[in-house]
This record gives structure tokens, C-alpha cells and sequence, in this order.
């Protein structure tokens, strides 16, 4: 009973911050409407279980992919009211394909339920923790994915970097190889003046 | 008693709001992003609950594959639209065709 209470509170507090990602006027409101749309979906896969998955989206999705947003949307200085022209111009035809996609998916899922392949009507009880049986699979059966995953996020990094990064004329950068070939003799220069006369450098 | 098909229906919505999301907000790329990264939320809760309900635990390493894309996707293209904001001081994305590709 209190599962499913919690169910249909993050199933409700989910969608309706979508909701507000989607409506909002204001790009920062919708990026802190995502945090708790992603927080919501965290409490869902906390209900089924699967508690690695939810701690990972708390972390990967609130703690770097919303802060990034947040980062770039109040970093740069958009006209937003004047993105927004379009907006009730869209609404007819998007809510048309909304409902289409929608009633496509509705009767792929009544179809589904129709058809033989259900198993299970409730979650199994788990024999071992969520995260020491996903670290035996991801480990042996599925290592290669996941060194695979691991390349992509460094060439997202390195892509990421690389197409941000500009050179500026005006900065007098280290140059590393110039003070390595510096030399005493050529450093420093001994001088014997006489009294009185001072010395030119 | 949840079922399967509470979270399907959940997911399904989440996944329309993503697309509605996309029609609504053409011009705005940075909302065009988060709309993305609904659409992979609700395809990550698809994957967990039949993960769970069908006592598999692939479903929950292919929703962590899918967390590193939406990642990697969200990182990118976030640069791409730095450096195209300073080149153009806009970001308004239906005049994009400067390379008429």
C-alpha cells in the first residue's frame, strides 16, 4: 500500500515538473524542474529495486549533466522571450503528434499485455544486493560495453574541451622549451665597474 | 501493488512530454537538450522496470549505458553550443544553415 502511494507520488511529481521543464518561461526554472523530475525518477527505480541505477542518476544527472546546463544557460546572455516566438505557433501541431504517439504506444503496450511472453506480475525478491550482482555481470558478461562506455566519456571530454577551448593572442603563455635551453652564460653577465663611473647595461 | 505497466504508462508519458518538448521549443536549442535528456530518462525507466520485473539484470547495465551516451551527448553538445553562441551571439537554432549543408 505505501509502495504504491510513493509510486504514484514520484510517478506525479515527475510529470508534472516535465511538464514545467517543457512550459516554463524562464530556462533556469527549467533546469532546477529537471533536478526534481531526475530526483522523482530516482525514487521510481528505489521502488523496483534497483538502487544502484537510482543513486547513479542522483549523481550523474543532478550532481553534473543539470549543473552543466546550468553553467551554460546563465553563462551565456540569450534573449529567451524572443526564442519563445514560435511557441503557440507549435503548440497545435506538437500536441497532435503527442496524442498520436501516445495512442501508439498506449496500444503497443495493451498488445503486449494481450500476448503470451509475461512472466512475472510483481518484482522477484532479490537474493543478493542490487550492486553486487550488477558489478558480477558488468564485469564478465558485459566488460567490453564497458570499457567501451568509459572511451566515449573520455572523447566526450576531450571533444568537449577541444571545441571550447580558444587561443588568445594576449596571454604570454609558458614556454616550457625556451627556459629549458636557457643557459648560465647567456643569463648572466659579470661586471666589474670601476668607482665612480656606474655601469651600461 | 505495482504492477509492470504502471511504470510503462509513466515512462510513456514522461517520453511524449520529451517529444512535445522538442515541437514546442524549436528555436531554443538548450531546451531542445533537456527535452533529449527526458526522452532518455523515460527510456531508462522502461529498462529498469522490465529489468526488474522480468528478473534480468541486463536491463539495468544496458540503462547505465544509456546514462553515459545521455552524458557524453549532454557535454557535447552543450560546447557546441558555446562556440556557436560566440560565433553568432544567437542561439537560435532555425537559422542554422551558414554551411548550407
Amino acid at each position: 500500500m505505501i509502495a504504491l502511494l510513493s509510486f504514484y507520488l514520484f510517478a506525479t511529481v515527475m510529470l508534472a515538473s516535465a511538464v514545467c521543464v517543457i512550459f516554463s518561461r524562464n530556462p533556469v526554472h527549467s533546469v532546477l524542474w529537471l533536478i526534481l523530475a531526475f530526483f522523482n525518477a530516482a525514487g521510481l527505480m528505489l521502488l523496483v529495486g534497483a538502487e544502484f541505477i537510482a543513486m547513479l542518476l542522483v549523481i550523474v544527472y543532478v550532481g553534473a549533466v543539470a549543473v552543466l546546463f546550468l553553467f551554460v544557460v546563465m553563462m551565456l546572455d540569450i534573449d529567451f522571450a524572443e526564442l519563445r516566438s514560435g511557441f503557440s505557433r507549435n503548440l497545435p501541431f506538437g500536441i497532435i503528434i503527442a496524442i498520436i504517439l501516445f495512442a501508439e504506444m498506449f496500444f503497443a503496450v495493451r498488445a503486449w499485455q494481450a500476448g503470451p511472453v509475461l512472466s512475472a506480475a510483481s518484482a522477484p525478491e532479490a537474493t543478493q544486493p542490487n550492486i553486487v550482482a550488477l558489478g558480477q555481470v558488468l564485469y564478465s558478461r558485459f566488460l567490453y560495453p564497458f570499457e567501451i562506455a568509459g572511451l566515449i566519456l573520455l572523447v566526450a571530454m576531450i571533444g568537449a574541451i577541444v571545441l571550447t577551448h580558444r587561443s588568445r593572442g594576449d596571454v604570454r603563455g609558458q614556454k616550457i622549451s625556451k627556459q629549458v635551453d636557457r643557459r648560465p652564460e647567456d643569463a648572466i653577465k659579470l661586471e666589474n665597474p670601476t668607482v665612480g663611473e656606474g655601469m651600461k647595461l | 501493488m505495482i504492477t509492470l505497466y504502471h511504470f510503462l504508462g509513466v515512462a510513456a508519458v514522461l517520453f511524449v512530454l520529451g517529444v512535445l518538448g522538442i515541437f514546442l521549443n524549436r528555436r531554443n536549442v538548450i531546451l531542445i537538450l533537456m527535452a533529449i535528456e527526458l526522452i532518455l530518462l523515460a527510456v531508462n525507466i522502461n529498462l529498469v522496470a522490465f529489468s526488474a520485473f522480468l528478473g534480468d539484470l541486463v536491463g539495468q547495465v544496458m540503462a547505465m549505458f544509456v546514462l553515459t551516451v545521455a552524458a557524453a551527448e549532454a557535454a557535447i553538445g552543450l560546447a557546441i553550443l558555446v562556440i556557436f553562441f560566440r560565433r553568432r551571439g544567437s542561439i537560435a537554432v532555425d537559422d542554422v544553415n551558414r554551411m548550407h549543408g
